[in-house]
């Protein structure tokens, strides 16, 4: 099945993504200089992870994809996060 | 309805002449037929190989001391065992073989997703084999870290473990590309009609299959580069004196390794799977459970590593954690021993070759899953953890299970592959053969191992020696049975007679199409109406 | 007997394609993921150490490299829009862009590597194992996963580059273009694997 897209992200839309983007990598830059303990890691993962979704949702086309490669992704992203937990399982508590 | 070999313009696959002739027909051929013949010649050389090297290892087991050879070389003997056997045998085997010649037929496809990427993850299986051939012979000498490779003494050991390394992860590159070729023929080629509830079990199967390939093995990859970077470089991430933490190479080591059991064990499922219901001329009990148990085992699968690790010094939580979990997965297989029990009862059986194979998988599958939930019990694993018991589970499982699933499955789709039929009786009586010494081999390693005896030692305290001995006899007699069986399979190739579309009366896609089928499988896309399995 | 021609032409089918493609970004996150869990059990062994050889990267580079991966992100994913609206001479400007932001990363990195190098500081040199451990560990880590990044980047440039000539020569055009949509996928992966490189090594100060 040869793929006429049937949508087509505007150039405004990535434009304004990429804006966002700067402003989030600004914002976490400035946090590292404040000493808020655990929540440095906290804050910089949520906010990374918070451009990764952007990534993921708009440039990467995610958002109007088929639903399957969601589904898929999600499954991959749980996975990782399995691991880690578990892993931690050992570390945490030696 | 039945496609006979008689209608004009049907050329078999085997005898097909396309752009190249010789031997450029197959080694440059992208019908997944001819590329499943192609990795079933590879991988019987290779058992044959680690097979070879088992039987060194029962040699020199056979007496106390020394009897054949060294520690040095039985410690290699052992590694290139292991290399071979779960690198290049049983991890690739079902999938690459059967996966490969079958699933596309069984979902009404003239071929994979990707058929160059096919051929291609041919050739980069070929040269991880090549690698693995050329650490054994290059100047430091064959590793002898154990397949399992683990840090420190991978680190500081002076021998070819880098070339081992590397080839193990070019095989894994190979399986990555299967798995994503097979997931992606899955969802975009089945014939209209098949929905995923009416493709055939071995397909579910080689779906979940597929899924641990792609997403376990990078993790075994990354582990691998991360090992030879610290033999190259000292980067420190295993070694004590730098920081780092041996137990965490075993995490991630088993991270991919725990689910790469599953690679090997959901295809011989499988292959159970189509077996049972054809033997027994019956719909198979339970196709749902079966399907789902697929993959639940897949994702459970991912959750259980540490199992290898109770006694490594993990947090008391991580080992509660991995045991809770490794009872769990034993459910979804249970479900599946008890849905084809279920297919039998009041069917119709057969006991021709591939059932034999069936029935012996149950009762050899039974033995290694029973053994595994003594090791998965935190108390009992401290007992026999790195002992002959563990070598016994092991073998039960993968060469109890998957092995003799393979076994069945060569001689249930013989005579589709080929177009000739072999001799049943000489083929029961090989099935014997390795049945008897498939037992007399490996159960005394449960005794052993549970009386004491170490595993990858090379000798032992006398009170061993009756178990041994009669496990080196067991491995005689199963090669006898296994000789047996190749030339049986040989000679029918040869000499056999031509075998019918649907010799044993199944149901799915593969037997209405002619013996051997045509290149591209079918002449007109079938059209699904019904589940598969619909004996009357 | 009369002989059947090779594979039946069929209809193309674009979306197993890009499902092959996102199915093999699985395996290079994997891949990574292995790293970070490395990294995080490293970080939370040796917190402090991890934060003061953190002191010795360069913010600014780091966050150069950021601002341009970013921007070329977003030009490959305008690159395949003109495509899609058969603009081709702007999806070659977009798509130059983005090799262009490419090399400027690699010479961002083969600076700030170089800067190490000659300072004595890479992977299996005397300093390095003269380091605290968990210094050691931190830098091991740091040349690894930038240096395995670094590779990625150069064969998302050389998918780009095919792309890119195979606009100009006309193979790749409206009615075909899946490898400048797979392609600028992989260039996404890419972008992405970076987003969370840069605060856990350069933003743990």
């Amino acid at each position: 099945m040869n793929v006429i897209e049937s949508h087509i992200t505007s150039y405004k839309t990535l434009g304004k993504v990429l804006i966002v983007l700067l402003l989030l990598t600004t914002i976490t830059i400035s946090v590292t200089s404040y000493n808020l303990k655990l929540w440095n890691v906290a804050l910089a993962l949520l906010i990374a992870g918070t451009k990764g979704y952007l990534v993921m949702t708009y440039f990467m086309h995610l958002k109007y994809e088929n639903r399957i490669i969601r589904a898929f992704v999600i499954m991959v992203l749980l996975l990782f996060i399995l691991i880690f937990v578990i892993t931690f399982l050992d570390y945490l508590y030696r | 309805m039945v496609h006979s070999d008689e209608t004009p313009g049907y050329v078999s696959y085997l005898d097909y002449k396309g752009k190249y002739t010789g031997i450029r027909a197959w080694i440059l051929s992208t019908d997944h037929k001819r590329i499943g013949l192609l990795y079933l010649y590879a991988i019987t050389t290779f058992f044959s190989v680690g097979a070879i090297m088992g039987l060194l290892m029962r040699i020199e087991l056979i007496a106390p001391g020394q009897t054949i050879m060294g520690p040095q070389t039985y410690n290699g003997i052992f590694t290139v065992h292991g290399i071979i056997m779960v690198f290049m045998v049983v991890i690739p085997g079902l999938s690459v073989v059967f996966g490969n010649l079958f699933m596309p037929i069984m979902i009404g496809a003239k071929d994979v997703a990707f058929p160059r990427l096919n051929l291609f993850a041919w050739y980069v299986y070929m040269v991880g084999c090549c690698l693995a051939i050329l650490s054994q012979i290059l100047r430091h000498g064959p590793p002898d870290t154990g397949w399992t490779f683990y840090a420190p003494y991978s680190l500081q050991t002076g021998t070819n473990v880098i070339a081992a390394t590397t080839a193990a992860f070019v095989l894994g590159f190979s399986s990555i590309l299967t798995g994503l070729n097979f997931i992606v023929t899955i969802h975009r080629m089945r014939a209209p009609g098949m929905s995923f509830f009416r493709m055939p079990l071995f397909v579910w199967a080689i779906y979940a299959t597929s899924w641990i390939q792609l997403l376990a093995t990078p993790i075994i990859g990354i582990t691998l580069m991360m090992l030879i970077m610290e033999r190259l470089f000292n980067i420190g991430f295993f070694e004590p004196t730098l920081g780092g933490d041996p137990v965490l190479f075993q995490h991630l080591f088993w991270i991919y390794s725990h689910p790469a059991v599953y690679i090997m064990i959901l295809p011989a499922m499988g292959v159970i799977s189509e077996i049972i219901p054809t033997f027994s001329q019956k719909r198979i009990y339970g196709y749902r459970a079966i399907a789902f148990s697929s993959l639940a085992i897949a994702g459970v699968g991912y959750l259980i590593w540490g199992h290898h690790m109770f006694t490594s010094g993990m947090s008391l939580v991580a080992i509660w954690s991995f045991s809770l979990f490794t009872f769990i997965v034993a459910i979804p297989s249970a479900v599946k021993v008890f849905s084809w029990v279920g297919t039998m009862y009041k069917g119709s059986i057969d006991l021709k070759p591939p059932m034999l194979y069936a029935l012996s998988f149950i009762f050899l599958f039974m033995i290694g899953g029973f053994s595994g939930l003594v090791l998965g019990g935190l108390a009992t694993d401290i007992q026999v953890h790195d002992t002959a018991f563990v070598v016994a589970h092991f073998h039960y499982i993968v060469f109890g299970g998957m092995g003799y699933a393979f076994f069945g499955a060569v001689h249930y789709w013989f005579p589709k592959i080929y177009g000739k039929m072999y001799n049943i009786r000489r083929a029961n009586i090989a099935w014997a053969m390795t049945f008897i010494g498939f037992n007399f081999l490996y159960f005394p390693q449960f005794i052993l191992g549970m009386q004491g005896m170490p595993r990858r030692y090379f000798d032992y305290l006398p009170q061993f020696q009756t178990g041994e001995v009669i496990s080196t006899i067991g491995g005689f007699v199963f090669t006898i049975g296994f000789i047996m069986m190749v030339y049986n399979l040989i000679m029918g190739f040869r000499k056999g007679e031509k075998a019918p579309a649907n010799p044993w009366n199944g149901t799915t896609l593969e037997w209405t199409i002619p013996s051997p089928p045509s290149l591209e499988n079918f002449e007109e896309m079938p059209v699904i109406t019904t589940d598969p399995y619909n004996y009357k | 007997m009369e002989e059947k021609s090779s594979h039946h032409e069929e209809p193309r089918d674009d979306f197993a394609a890009k499902m092959g493609m996102w199915l093999f970004i699985f395996t290079e996150l994997l891949l990574f993921a292995g790293l970070f869990l490395v990294y995080s059990v490293y970080r939370y062994m040796y917190p402090t150490l991890f934060h003061q050889a953190a002191l010795e990267l360069n913010v600014t580079i780091g966050s150069l490299n950021t601002v341009i991966l970013l921007f070329s992100s977003m030009t490959v994913a305008m690159s395949l829009t003109a495509m899609q609206k058969n603009n081709r001479k702007l999806a070659l400007i977009f798509l130059a862009l983005t090799i262009f932001c490419a090399l400027l990363f690699l010479i961002n990195k083969y600076i700030e590597w170089g800067a190490k190098f000659s300072e004595g500081l890479y992977p299996g040199s005397e300093l390095m194992l003269k380091l605290e451990r968990g210094h050691l560990l931190f830098f091991s880590l740091y040349f690894f996963m930038t240096g395995l990044h670094a590779l990625h980047i150069i064969i998302g440039m050389v998918i780009l580059l095919i792309a890119f000539f195979k606009i100009k020569k006309g193979t790749l055009h409206i009615g075909k273009y899946m490898l400048l949509e797979n392609g600028a996928l992989y260039w996404h992966l890419v972008d992405l694997i970076w987003i969370f490189l840069f605060p856990l090594f350069y933003l743990i100060t």
